[in-house]
This record gives C-alpha cells, structure tokens and sequence, in this order.
C-alpha cells in the first residue's frame, strides 16, 4: 500500500501537525493490525476496549486535585516535591506505568511552562491525553525560544521581571506546573480550590483562574 | 562515567550529530548552562530505542540555561530560562 | 547544526492554533494499542523505540501524531517478528474487499 498518497486538499503550507483527517490507509492498516494481533492472541479487543476506558477516566481533574492539596498540605507538598511519583500515588492516582513526577512550583518571580521539543511527553497519568495544541509543530518550536510570544497567544502576558521557565521535558521526567494560588483563595476548601486549577495553569500556558 | 556535577556547576552541552536516536536537542548542542538538579540514574535511551538493556544506567541532570546564552537574537526578558534534562554522557564541565 | 525532523526547538512556525478537539476512536485506538504492547504483561515495545520508529518515518511531517505511533508500531512489529508486511498488506486488501 502507498503511504505517499498526496493528502486530499492540496495545501501549499506544510500540513498541520494534528490535521485530525486520518489518511484511510491509516484507518485500514489499524483496524488490519488489530485484527492480526487480536488473532495472534497478543491481546484481545476487550483489553482495547478497557485501555480506551482507563485512558478516558484520567482527567485533568485529578491534577486540579493534586494542585489544591499541594496549596494547603505543607506535608503533602513536602512529600510532592520530594518525590511528585509517590505523592501522586498517595492520593490514589494510578502511577504503576507512569515515569517519574516532577512538580514545578509558580512563585511570583518564577513562571513554569511545559513542552516537549522532540515528542510529545506530558503528565498522561495525572491529566490525561495532552492537547492537540500540545503536540502541534508550532508549539514545540517556539515554546522555547519564544515563550512570551506563545504565552501572549494564550492570554499570558507577564512582567518582564518575571523569568519564564521553560521546561523541556526530553527524558525520563514528566512535569506539573503548580500555578500561583490566587489571591483571595487563603481558607477555601480544597474542593472549590480544584475548581481554580485548570489543564492549561498546570502546562504553565496560563494561571490558575481568580477567585469569584 | 567519571563525571561528578553537583548544584550550580556550569556544565557545557556536547556537540555532535548522532546518527541514532537521541534526547539531547540540537538547539542545545554548545550551549553553556548550570546544573539545577540530579534527578537520578536512568536506562541510556540511545540503547533502548534499539531493544538493548540500556545498561549501565546514567545521570541524567536537569540543566538550567539562560534563554540569551542560548538563542543569540532571544526577543524575551533578560532573567528568562530553560530547563533541560540531560544525560551525563552529553555534558562536559566548563568554565 | 544537522537535526532530525522531530528535533524541532527553535525552528521557526506560525502561530499556535489552541483549537481543542477530542480525540478521534482511530486516536484512542492507536494509543490504547501502543500502550498495549508496552505494558508490563506484554513487553514488546518501549517508549524510546517507538520514539525512534516515529523520527525514521521519511513522511513525518506529512502524518498526524497517531499516524506517526501506528506506523511506528507497524514497523517494530514487524523488526521483532510479531507481524509481517505480507500478511498486513493482505488483511488490508481483504478489508477494503469486505467492506465494498
């Protein structure tokens, strides 16, 4: 089968990395392979099935959750940046595949963004599947060495006294941003803490939302 | 590998164009940045990637480097800064 | 510097395009497969092969992120023995004919 056929809409412009038109060759050799392997007795279409559900269980709720006891548990957040791994752990979030845990902690003089320059590596186990933002060309290229400029796309324009921390995470490390915790949020109860923590704060592409 | 960094020591990125795979990025290749932190012995990845073991396991280090030291026309803010995990075979001490 | 295609920091690229969508059944699909095969039970592949299979496709650029992990699988599969082209490229034919 031919893996050069020309992409249907004849664009000028190189491809957009996440063009999410799968080539039906694509389709097809899929759903073949699955077959094949199903067949094989390599696994089965329920195990398929089950890894579709895991994967679609894990949120960035449970990262929303992580952040906010990391607010309010000064041992928890000693143990988080001790070993991120094993804290997640501890709240029950399910680490048995995932790489080690790294948690950048926002201070006001220091801003945390994540990429992965050469791939796509992201904190699955405790958000879930990265956007497709997050995978894009135009994000991988220029998050490291234009992060203001990709930040202001996001809404995010920050002091110039404020260093950006870019983390480029080529290895065995997968990293959490813990946003600053808004103003105003002393005392609140973890639960409606979790709700100030979005996806995005904890990439580093924006701030944890403000109260009220 | 004789090798020993700790916190703060400037490290410089080695050249090179590998032929394989490898997690060093080419941007980084020359640059001169400190050390931020030991994260731990891991499998070697260039190894892996071929189903070697991956043994003996090596340092990776989490490197610190200014965003002016690394792209001469940087357009940010003087204090920003990149984070880079990198293994141990790929950094030399500098000066 | 010579990079590979994937080794993409720096290099010059429009604007992010923030637009979310959900992943497709074809995405979740592969994904669920590659994690599959990686899995302590089974063993078949790890992480940085499959990253490796993903730079050696000369068509990189031209494939989404899932395409480039399926024929990624497809070509570990078929170094270690598990599958081979033949019998792939006939499961496909009797599909497409299925189908029709």
């Amino acid at each position: 089968m031919s893996h050069t056929q020309t992409h249907g809409h004849g664009h000028p412009h190189d491809p957009i990395e996440d063009n999410p038109d799968v080539r039906p060759e694509h389709l097809l050799l899929e759903q073949a392979m699955r077959e094949l392997l199903i067949e094989k007795g390599v696994f089965s279409a329920a195990d398929i099935t089950r890894q579709i559900e895991d994967m679609d269980a894990i949120t960035p709720a449970q990262g929303s959750t992580f952040v906010a006891k990391y607010w309010t548990d000064p041992e928890f957040r000693k143990a988080a940046q001790k070993d991120g791994k094993a804290a997640a752990e501890s709240m029950g979030i399910d680490m048995s595949v995932a790489p080690e845990l790294v948690i950048l902690e926002n201070t006001p003089e220091v801003h945390h963004v994540v990429v992965c320059t050469l791939c796509s590596c992201y904190p699955r186990a405790v958000l879930g599947l990265p956007p497709a933002w997050y995978k894009s060309v135009e994000y991988r290229s220029r998050c490291v060495n234009d992060p203001r400029g990709v930040l202001k796309e996001f809404g995010l324009d920050l002091p110039e006294d404020v260093d950006i921390r870019v983390a480029d995470s080529t290895a065995d490390m997968r990293y959490l941003v813990v946003p600053l915790q808004p103003e105003g949020s002393a005392g609140m109860p973890e639960e409606q803490l979790a709700e100030l923590v979005t996806r995005d704060s904890m990439i580093g592409v924006s701030q944890a939302k403000p109260v009220g | 590998m004789s090798l020993k960094l700790k916190n703060g020591d400037k490290v410089l990125v080695r050249t090179g164009n590998p032929t394989g795979h490898c997690r060093t990025p080419a941007y980084l290749r020359g640059k001169t940045g400190v050390v931020h932190r030991k994260l731990g012995k891991f499998k070697n990845p260039e190894q892996l990637a071929y189903g070697k073991s991956g043994k003996p396991k090596l340092i990776l280090y989490q490197v610190r480097f200014e965003q002016t030291a690394v792209w001469p026309n940087y357009g940010g803010a003087p204090r920003d800064t990149l984070l880079v995990d990198i293994f141990e075979h790929w950094l030399e001490a500098a000066t | 510097m010579m990079s590979g295609v994937h080794d993409m920091g720096g290099l010059p690229a429009g604007p992010v395009d923030r637009s979310e969508h959900e992943n497709s059944f074809f995405e979740k699909r592969v994904d669920a497969m590659a994690r599959l095969l990686s899995d302590q039970k089974r063993r078949l592949i790890r992480v940085d092969e499959l990253r490796r299979g993903i730079e050696s496709l000369p068509e990189y650029k031209h494939l989404t992120y899932y395409e480039r992990w399926l024929r990624s699988v497809e070509i570990l599969l078929r170094e270690k023995g598990v599958l081979k082209a033949e019998e792939v490229a006939a499961r496909v034919e009797e599909i497409q004919n299925r189908e029709c």
